[in-house]
């Protein structure tokens, strides 16, 4: 057996590092930046993230293009033996295929009377910016009944509190919930769900897909130097995101800090996600008027109502020539605000989504919400409920919450080093 | 029961025993002074319901024969394992009050006698301490012919079973009676589906044994099990199932006669094991293949079993060569059989399809299929590496 057992056979492998000269080791000395910094290999064509550093990649990374995030859940016989066994082979293939390698023994590389380690789908595509990050959820510590399976009951950070239940949430079981997500994000579809595809293979035997989400179209810039992309409703997404190189932001409001909770979760973050369905032929048919009323920003430039451009501050105060509020009590930029919310501020990576049609023939489509943070308690949960509910935000009329997730995601790893280990010694 | 007619076993013996010997096919397996002769009394063995009575439980080296006689209210039957679940010995389709005879050689060893009422699970199992001679230890080719050897007397019992089954399954339909038509399908079921990979080689006869209506073209009307299944269950009637009975037993009859010539090797049988685990995956877990019936885990469990004969022949030559890739199947051959062993048919209980050992396919909740969906996929992965390692040097 190879690396489905944890095993790390890189020394037998050929593979896209051969293709794309140095990127993996232009990878590594990326890593001393902090999992931020992009390299890239000698030929120019293959920008490799660093997957080594304090912090795991594809939270303060710039954005890609592309998302494929799948949950699992262990089965049922799993010791703890077996889980931290997965976790090895997990970081080995994940931190290959950040550089742009085959996982294991090579697609086309091993040996030929066995199945090839690597799916192979991604041979000759650059490493395309992956990241790959691993989050836990609530029930790897205290199952839904109140089991402590593997010993981590008392680990369990506070910040990991099951999320409360928020006024019209329409949650479905099956796409809810989880003991292990892990978030593919590249520019190249290909190349996130070539991840996912092969990190569910080696995790076959000890963890099972529960479900898994392809996004496109990030909707949030996490980096000054991209652009405020549009989301499925037209509108710009993101504009007052945390942004990475906000080191002070990002020390407040995403990583964990010393003294917030177990130690073993110093430098990781906790991720929320929703999956949003958006009733797209509701909002196509509502005036630009009216869905400018209920974002709180005009569709064109994304600046808030009564401003002239999009990063001008939103004027919360400001009254029009009538005498009402500029911007609605009941607009979306308003609720989500973080001066309405105790301050709290969200580091946004979501992805539009559009599963095709559903039953009707409606666009089965909406935002894959995706959030980073340091306190779910804190942040998510005051911002949500500040939004949930049809006394509240405005958008709730054209949008339902379908999904949920919560997953504390662990602090970055060196060499050596795999996924979560200080929660495990 | 425990008295019985020694004049019925001895003419019923030579026909119905089924004989696998532990490593070589003669008393050659066992050596030193231990040997005991096939003279000494037979040990009786009592399969129940939810017991497995053994009455000696320590024996000689050398060779034994049991004596199982069915007390259970189902059809069962009684294996004699080795270590890791290697079958010795194994004597199928011991109906109700029936007494069979099993001969096995036993070197010293530690073994496990299980009856499996219903003929699914793991079996209700008794421990046998063997002690005096121990088998040699075989090189890698001596494993490699003992598991070929193995598994081609697999083959030829499962399709022995195969036609006698198919057969009693023409005769019920011929009676007339429907219900006892439908209970006799789910018997037959089984043995083809553990040697299926082997039926599939002859690529004329098994869609005229088992296609489905899918495949039925003009040319090619839609005949075989599937057939006769569609009208007994879902057109709830017998006629015109006496036809298609009867040339489903003369292509039986065929296949048994073309499996006699078949060049078993380790390749084929590692193959066999993946390809059996593919089509659970592919036409059981999705509930495709047995659609009137809806007898689905039927025939998983005879993938399954046919499976895992191949694994348990291969066994020994694996474990010199990859002893990570026995753990890994060990463990998930066993998950895999207790997951499906919840699903096994309860006199009363939901889902209860007469003559079969599981439950119906409808009675499983979405949960149901995907755990053991899981479970499959689970498998099929050490599964696929069996092939390398039994060809490879």
């Amino acid at each position: 057996m190879t690396h489905h057992d944890g095993s790390d056979d890189s020394a037998s492998t050929i593979s896209r590092r051969t293709l794309f000269g140095l990127a993996g080791g232009a990878a590594v000395i990326g890593a001393a930046a902090g999992g931020v910094g992009v390299a890239r290999s000698l030929t120019g064509r293959e920008p490799a993230v660093a997957f080594f550093g304090p912090h795991q990649a594809g939270i303060a990374t710039p954005a890609q293009d592309r998302l494929h995030f799948a949950v699992f859940d262990l089965g049922p016989a799993v010791s703890r033996a077996g889980l931290t066994a997965l976790l090895v082979a997990w970081t080995n293939a994940a931190a290959r295929m950040t550089a742009g390698e085959d996982v294991g023994t090579g697609a086309v590389t091993g040996n030929p009377g066995t199945p090839p380690d690597d799916t192979g789908e991604a041979l000759d595509l650059t490493a395309s910016r992956l990241t790959v990050t691993i989050g836990f959820g609530p029930t790897l510590f205290t199952d839904s009944r109140g089991v402590d399976r593997f010993g981590l009951a008392a680990m369990r950070p506070p910040q990991l509190s099951d999320l409360p239940s928020f006024p019209g949430d329409a949650l479905t079981d099956a796409i809810s919930g989880g003991d292990l997500c892990i978030q593919a994000c590249a520019d190249d579809p290909q190349v996130a769900v070539h991840a996912i595809r092969n990190l569910a293979r080696i995790a076959r035997g000890t963890a099972a897909v529960r479900y898994s989400q392809l996004g496109f179209g990030r909707t949030s810039s996490t980096s000054s130097r991209q652009t405020t992309p549009r989301n499925m409703m037209g509108f710009k997404d993101g504009t007052a995101n945390i942004k990475a190189e906000d080191a002070a932001a990002m020390n407040s409001d995403v990583w964990v800090q010393d003294g917030d909770g177990p130690p073993w979760m110093v430098g990781g973050t906790y991720l929320v996600t929703r999956r949003i369905r958006m009733l797209i032929e509701p909002w196509d048919s509502t005036s630009l008027t009216e869905q400018e009323r209920v974002i709180g920003r005009t569709k064109g430039s994304g600046s808030p109502l009564g401003r002239p451009a999009e990063f001008d501050p939103i004027d919360l105060e400001a009254k029009g020539s009538n005498g009402e509020p500029v911007v609605d009590m009941k607009a979306h930029v308003r609720l989500a605000h973080s001066t309405n919310n105790g301050g709290a501020l969200l580091l946004r990576r979501g992805y539009s989504f559009v599963d095709g049609t559903d039953e009707f023939g409606r666009l089965d489509a909406g935002l894959f919400f995706m959030a980073f943070q340091r306190d779910p308690r804190r942040q998510f949960v005051t911002i949500q409920r500040s939004l949930a509910g049809k006394f509240n935000d405005a958008l709730n009329e054209y949008i339902q919450h379908v999904g949920s997730g919560l997953f504390a995601c662990p602090p970055g790893v060196a060499p050596g080093q795999f996924w979560g280990q200080s929660l495990f010694t | 029961m425990r008295t019985r007619s020694p004049r019925v076993v001895a003419v019923a013996a030579p026909v119905i025993v089924v004989l696998l010997l532990a490593g070589c096919s003669s008393q050659d397996a066992v050596t030193g002074p231990a040997r005991v002769s096939t003279a000494d009394a037979p040990i009786a063995v009592k399969a129940g319901d939810t017991t497995c009575d053994v009455a000696t439980t320590s024996l000689a080296a050398g060779r034994h024969t049991f004596d199982v006689t069915n007390t259970a209210a189902l059809v069962t039957e009684v294996y004699v394992y080795a270590a890791g679940d290697r079958i010795v010995g194994e004597v199928e389709n011991v109906g109700p009050a029936t007494i069979r005879s099993l001969i096995v050689d036993l070197p010293a060893g530690e073994y496990q006698v299980a009856c499996k009422p219903g003929m699914v699970g793991n079996g209700i199992r008794t421990a046998v301490i063997v002690t005096g001679g121990t088998a040699p230890t075989l090189t890698r080719d001596q494993n490699l012919k003992a598991a070929v050897d193995s598994y081609r007397s697999y083959v030829e019992s499962e399709t022995q079973a195969l036609v006698d089954t198919t057969s009693a399954f023409g005769a019920a339909i011929s009676s007339g009676n429907l219900d006892a038509a439908k209970q006799a399908y789910p018997t037959a079921r089984i043995h083809y589906e553990r040697i299926e990979p082997i039926a599939e080689s002859f690529g004329e006869l098994d869609p005229l044994i088992d296609m489905r209506i899918d495949d039925a073209t003009e040319g090619t009307p839609f005949v075989g099990f599937h057939a006769i299944e569609q009208l007994l269950f879902e057109k709830k009637t017998i006629t015109g199932a006496q036809a298609l009975a009867t040339n489903l037993t003369a292509n039986v009859g065929k296949l048994a006669a073309l499996i006699k010539t078949v060049d078993f090797t380790p390749l084929m049988m590692g193959n066999g094991a993946k390809s059996l685990l593919d089509e659970v995956a592919k036409s059981k877990v999705t509930g495709e293949e047995e659609r009137y019936s809806r007898i689905d885990l039927v025939d998983f469990a005879g993938n399954v079993d046919g499976a895992k004969h191949v694994y348990t022949a291969l066994r020994p030559t694996i474990q010199a060569k990859d002893p990570q890739l026995v753990t890994t199947l060990e463990q998930r051959f066993s998950a895999l059989v207790d997951l499906l062993g919840t699903h096994a048919a309860k006199p009363g209980a939901a889902g209860l399809i007469p003559g079969s050992p599981f439950v119906s396919y409808d009675a499983l909740t979405p949960d149901d299929v995907k755990a053991l969906a899981v479970e499959v996929d689970a498998i099929s992965e050490p599964l696929g590496r069996i092939s390398s390692v039994v060809t490879g040097g």
